[in-house]
C-alpha cells in the first residue's frame, strides 16, 4: 500500500440538531484520485470546509502527510501543501487571470512582506503562473479580467490557482461543472496525468467522469460514509443505488 | 457620605444608561433591519431638543413641547429616509458613512444658520423641578428620576412592540430575511421608512429630555452618538437586548469612573496628579471597556448577525 | 455576472485605451504642477497667505494619502485616522514644548529638530496603529468602522483631559521647529518640505502597491478567501498596511502642527477623521492622485465658500451628498477617466 497523503479520521461536526458530519474517515493516497460523491444535502460542503480549514470540526483529526492540521487555519494548510478549488468560483473579479494565479506563486516563495520590487516584471512569479495557465489551456486569457470569463473558464482558473501552489494534495470541488463536453474531456485527461504528481480528492457530480477517473470512491449520505471502494464495487452496492443512484 | 455618593452616582449612571438606550435602540434597529450605518442619528437628537425648546417656549407647556419634539424628529427621520437613506441600503458601508456624515453637516450647519450658535435654554417643567430624599439624606432631582422612568417605559414598550405586534414581527422577519418578507406582501419600503422614523423619534425623545438638563445647542448629538456607537458595538450590532445591556454598562462605567477613578488614584498619588490621571483615564474608560470586550468577543456580547 | 468596471477592460481598442492613459497622466501632471507652481507664484507676488494655504493643501492631501492606503487599497474603512494625525501633531508640540523650556519628557530631552520629531512621530503612530489595528482588524464591516472611531475618540478625550499639555486649550508651538540647512520659517521653504513629503508618500504608495505586499493587500481587499487559499494570511498583511497608513498620516500631522504653530485636541476629533474620509472620497477612492485632487477641492471649497458664508459646511454637506449618491468615481475619475487596471 502506498502512503497516505491526506488522512481524515473520526470527523464530527454538528449544527444544532443536525449531524452534518458523522464519524467520517477518509484517506487520500499518493498517485490516486479519490472521489467523494453524495446526493445534495449529504454534507459534502461541510466536509470540504473542514478539510480546507474554514470550519473547525467538533472532533476528529485531519493529517496532511505527517502534520496534524486539524487546528490550523486556511492559509497554514495551504502553505503545508493543500491546494483546492471552489464549487462557486472564488477569484478576484476585477483582476486579470494572471494576477489571480500569481498570488499563489508569490505565496509559494515565502512571506509577502516585500515592499519594493514590482510584481508585474518578476519572472519568478510570472513564469510559474503562465505555466499553470498553459496547463489549463488558458494562456490566451492571461490578461483578461476574471469578470469577463465564462463560468467554465473560471473553473479552470481555479484549478490553475491550485496547481501553481505545487500542492501535496489537491481538493477539487466540482471542477467539471459548467465546462461543457469538450472542456470536461480535456480536464478529465489532465486529471488523469496530474494524479501521478499530486493525489486528488475530487468532489464531482458528473458520474461519467467519476467512474472514469476514480481509483476509489467514497459515498457520503446524511453526513456519513455509507460505502467505499472502486468503481465496480460502488456501482454494485445496493445501499448506494438506494441512496444515490437508485431513483 | 460615601454610600450616599454611591447611590447618587448609581442613579446618575442609570439615567445616562436609559438615555443611551433611547439613542442606541434606534441605531441598532436601523442597522439590524436595513443594514445601514447612520451617523446622522445624533441630528435627530438635536432636532428633538431644538423643537422641544422652541415649542415649550411658545406653548408654555413642556409636555406639548416634548410631543412636538418627538414628532418633529420622527418627521425629520421619515423625510431623510425618503430623500436620501433609501438610496443607501444597497450601498457599501463607506458610502453610508459619507452620506450620513454629509447629513450631519447639513443638519448642524442648517440649525446654526437658523438659530445661531448660542445655546437655547430649556428647563424642566415646574411640577418636576423638586427633589426627593435619597437614603443617606442627600436630595435627588425628581426630573432625573422621571427620565429614568420614561426610559424604562420606552424600553418595555419597545420590547412589547417587537415581540408581540405585527409590526414587530415584520421587523424581526426583515432582519432575518428581506426577500421572504417582500414575498409575504409586506410593503418593505414603507416598513423601512417606519422603522427609520421610529428610531429618529426615540433619538428625538432622548434629545428633548436631556435638553432640559443641559443646554440645547448645535453639535449636542455628536458625543451621545459616539457613546451610542460604543453601546451597540459592545452589545452586538442589531441586538436590542445588547443595546439595553450595553447602554446600562456604558452609563454606569462612565458615570462611576468619572467620580471614583480620581479618588482611587488619590490613594497613591499626589492630589493634583491623581486628578489629572484619574480624569484622563476616566474619559477613556468606556473605550477601554469596549476594546477589552471586543478582544474576547469581536461581535459584541449579543451578536445578532453581521 | 455583471462587469463592475467596464472601462478597465483591456479589450477596449488600443488607441482608445492609450488616449485614456495619456489623459490620465496629463491630469496627474497638471495637478502636481499646479500644486508646486501656484505657491511659487504666490511667493513671488508676496502672498504669504496663499503659500501657507498650499502647505495646508499638501499636508491634508498627505494625511489623506495615508488614509487612502487603508480605505482605498486595503478596504479597511478607518473612521479614526484623526488619532494618528493628532498624535503626530502632539509629538511636534510636546517636543517643541520641552525643547523650549529644557525639561525632559519620559527621560528624553525635547528637540526642535524636525528630523528627530518626524522619526518619533512616525514610530509612535506606527506603535499606536499596531495596537489599535491588532484589536480592530479582528472585526469587519461596521464593527471596524465604529471601533476605529471609538479608539480615536479615546485619544481625543485623553488629550482633552490631560492637563500637562494644555488639555482642551491646546498647546502652542512658539518657535517653528528647525531643519538643518533650511529656513523653516520661510513660508516657501516650509511649503517645499510639505510638498516633498507629499510626493514621497505618493511615490511610496505607488511603489508599495506594485510590490508583492501590494499584490497581497489588493487580494485581501478583493477576495480574502482567495488570498488565504493561496497560503497568505490576510490579517498580518492588513495590519502592516494599516500601520504604514497611520505612519503617513501621522507624519502629515507632525508637519501640520508646525504649519499652524499650534496643536489641540481638534486635530484628534472625529470631524477630522470624517473630513479626511471626505477628501479621499471626493478625490476618488483607491486612486493614487485622488487624495491630492480631493484636498485641493476641499480646501478650495473651504476657502471660497467659507469666504461667502460662515455656514459653508452646509454646502459641503450638499456637495458631498451629491458625490456619494451620483458621482462614485470622485474628481479623479471624472477628470482622468475610470480606474485603470492595477
Amino acid at each position: 500500500m502506498s502512503e497516505s497523503v491526506l488522512s481524515i479520521s473520526g470527523l464530527h461536526k454538528r449544527f444544532g440538531a443536525l449531524q452534518a458530519t458523522d464519524d467520517v474517515s477518509l484517506e487520500l493516497k499518493a498517485g490516486e484520485i479519490h472521489t467523494l460523491i453524495g446526493p445534495n444535502g449529504a454534507g459534502k460542503s461541510t466536509l470540504i470546509a473542514q478539510i480546507a480549514g474554514s470550519l473547525r470540526p467538533d472532533s476528529g483529526q485531519i493529517h496532511l502527510g505527517a502534520h496534524d492540521i486539524t487546528a490550523l487555519g486556511v492559509a497554514r494548510r495551504a502553505r503545508l501543501g493543500l491546494g483546492r478549488s471552489f464549487q462557486v468560483s472564488c477569484l478576484a473579479e476585477p483582476l486579470s487571470v494572471l494576477r489571480n494565479v500569481m498570488i499563489g506563486a508569490q505565496a509559494l516563495q515565502g512571506h509577502s512582506f516585500r515592499f519594493w520590487q514590482p510584481v508585474d516584471r518578476d519572472p519568478s512569479l510570472l513564469a510559474p503562473a503562465r505555466a499553470a495557465l498553459e496547463r489549463m489551456h488558458l494562456a490566451h486569457r492571461a490578461d483578461t479580467p476574471v469578470a469577463e470569463l465564462s463560468h467554465g473558464e473560471r473553473r479552470q482558473v481555479e484549478v490553475a490557482c491550485a496547481l501553481v501552489l505545487k500542492p501535496r494534495a489537491l481538493l477539487l470541488d466540482e471542477p467539471m461543472a459548467g465546462l461543457g463536453p469538450e472542456g470536461t474531456a480535456r480536464l478529465t485527461e489532465l486529471l488523469e496525468t496530474l494524479k501521478h504528481e499530486v493525489p486528488i480528492l475530487l468532489i464531482e457530480h458528473d458520474m461519467d467522469a467519476v467512474f472514469r477517473l476514480a481509483d476509489r470512491i467514497s459515498v457520503l449520505v446524511a453526513g456519513s460514509i455509507i460505502a467505499h471502494g472502486d468503481s465496480a464495487t460502488i456501482r454494485r452496492d445496493p445501499r448506494v443505488r438506494d441512496a444515490y443512484l437508485g431513483d | 457620605m460615601s454610600v450616599t455618593l454611591l447611590i447618587e452616582q448609581l442613579i446618575n449612571g442609570l439615567q445616562l444608561g436609559t438615555m443611551l438606550f433611547l439613542m442606541a435602540s434606534g441605531l441598532t434597529l436601523v442597522f439590524g433591519v436595513m443594514g445601514l450605518i447612520n451617523l446622522a442619528h445624533g441630528s435627530f437628537y438635536m432636532v428633538g431638543a431644538y423643537v422641544t425648546a422652541l415649542a415649550t417656549v411658545s406653548t408654555g407647556s413642556f409636555l406639548l413641547g416634548l410631543v412636538a419634539g418627538v414628532l418633529a424628529a420622527a418627521a425629520a427621520g421619515a423625510i431623510v429616509e425618503l430623500l436620501v437613506i433609501r438610496r443607501l441600503y444597497h450601498r457599501q458601508h463607506l458610502d453610508q458613512v459619507l452620506a450620513t456624515f454629509a447629513l450631519i453637516l447639513i443638519f448642524s450647519e442648517g440649525t446654526r444658520w437658523l438659530f445661531g450658535s448660542s445655546p437655547l435654554w430649556l428647563s424642566p417643567p415646574e411640577a418636576l423641578s423638586g427633589s426627593v430624599a435619597l437614603p443617606g439624606g442627600s436630595r435627588y432631582p425628581v426630573y432625573r428620576l422621571v427620565i429614568i422612568a420614561v426610559g424604562v417605559v420606552v424600553a418595555a414598550g419597545l420590547y412589547l412592540l417587537i415581540a408581540h405586534t405585527r409590526l414587530g414581527m415584520r421587523i424581526r422577519a426583515g432582519e432575518s430575511d428581506r426577500e421572504m418578507i417582500g414575498a409575504l406582501g409586506v410593503n418593505i419600503r414603507r416598513l423601512y421608512t417606519l422603522v427609520f422614523a421610529l428610531g429618529a423619534a426615540l433619538a428625538g425623545l432622548a434629545g428633548s429630555l436631556v435638553g432640559a438638563l443641559q443646554s440645547v445647542q448645535v453639535g449636542m448629538g455628536e458625543p451621545v452618538l459616539i457613546l451610542a456607537f460604543v453601546v451597540i458595538v459592545i452589545g452586538g450590532i442589531g441586538s436590542i437586548k445588547g443595546a439595553l445591556l450595553g447602554a446600562l454598562l456604558v452609563g454606569m462605567v462612565d458615570t462611576l469612573g468619572r467620580v471614583f477613578l480620581p479618588a482611587l488614584f488619590g490613594q497613591f498619588m499626589s492630589p493634583s496628579d491623581a486628578a489629572g490621571t484619574g480624569t484622563a483615564l476616566a474619559a477613556m474608560l468606556i473605550y477601554i471597556l469596549m476594546a477589552v470586550i471586543l478582544a474576547f468577543k469581536p461581535k459584541g456580547l449579543f451578536a445578532a448577525h453581521d | 455576472m455583471t462587469r463592475l468596471h467596464p472601462a478597465t477592460t483591456p479589450e477596449a481598442s488600443p488607441s482608445e485605451s492609450r488616449s485614456w492613459l495619456e489623459r490620465r497622466h496629463l491630469v496627474h501632471g497638471v495637478l502636481l504642477a499646479v500644486m508646486l507652481l501656484a505657491p511659487v507664484a504666490a511667493h513671488l507676488m508676496g502672498e504669504i497667505y496663499y503659500v501657507n494655504l498650499a502647505s495646508r493643501v499638501a499636508l491634508v492631501a498627505m494625511a489623506a494619502v495615508g488614509l487612502n492606503l487603508a480605505i482605498g487599497y486595503g478596504g479597511m474603512i478607518s473612521f479614526g485616522h484623526a488619532a494618528y494625525f493628532g498624535l503626530g501633531g502632539y509629538v511636534t508640540g510636546i517636543s517643541a514644548f520641552h525643547a523650549f523650556d529644557g525639561s525632559l519628557v519620559m527621560g528624553l530631552p525635547g528637540s526642535d529638530n524636525m528630523l528627530a520629531i518626524w522619526l518619533a512621530a512616525v514610530l509612535l503612530c506606527g506603535l499606536l496603529a499596531l495596537a489599535i489595528g491588532a484589536i480592530s482588524l479582528r472585526t469587519t464591516g461596521v464593527y471596524f468602522i465604529m471601533i476605529t472611531l471609538a479608539f480615536a475618540q479615546m485619544a481625543y478625550y485623553f488629550a482633552n483631559s490631560w492637563p500637562d499639555y494644555g488639555g482642551q486649550d491646546g498647546l502652542p508651538i512658539y518657535l517653528r521647529n528647525t531643519l538643518p540647512g533650511i529656513d523653516t520659517n520661510d513660508a516657501l521653504s516650509f511649503f517645499l518640505i510639505c510638498f516633498t513629503a507629499l510626493v514621497l508618500s505618493m511615490a511610496l504608495t505607488s511603489r508599495l502597491m506594485r510590490s508583492r505586499f501590494g499584490a497581497a493587500l489588493t487580494m485581501a481587499r478583493l477576495n480574502e478567501t482567495r488570498l488565504a487559499t493561496a497560503g497568505i494570511s490576510p490579517f498580518p498583511i492588513r495590519l502592516v498596511a494599516f500601520v504604514i497608513s497611520a505612519m503617513i498620516t501621522g507624519l502629515a500631522g507632525a508637519l501640520y502642527a508646525d504649519l499652524n504653530g499650534f496643536v489641540s485636541p481638534s486635530m484628534l476629533s472625529w470631524h477630522l477623521s470624517g473630513e479626511l474620509m471626505v477628501i479621499v472620497i471626493l478625490g476618488g477612492v483607491g486612486r493614487l492622485y485622488g487624495p491630492l485632487a480631493g484636498a485641493i477641492l476641499f480646501v478650495m471649497m473651504e476657502t471660497l465658500l467659507g469666504g461667502l458664508t460662515e455656514y459653508w459646511q452646509f454646502f459641503l454637506g450638499l456637495v458631498l451628498l451629491g458625490v456619494v449618491l451620483f458621482a462614485k468615481q470622485g474628481v479623479i475619475g471624472w477628470l482622468a477617466g475610470r480606474q485603470q487596471h492595477e
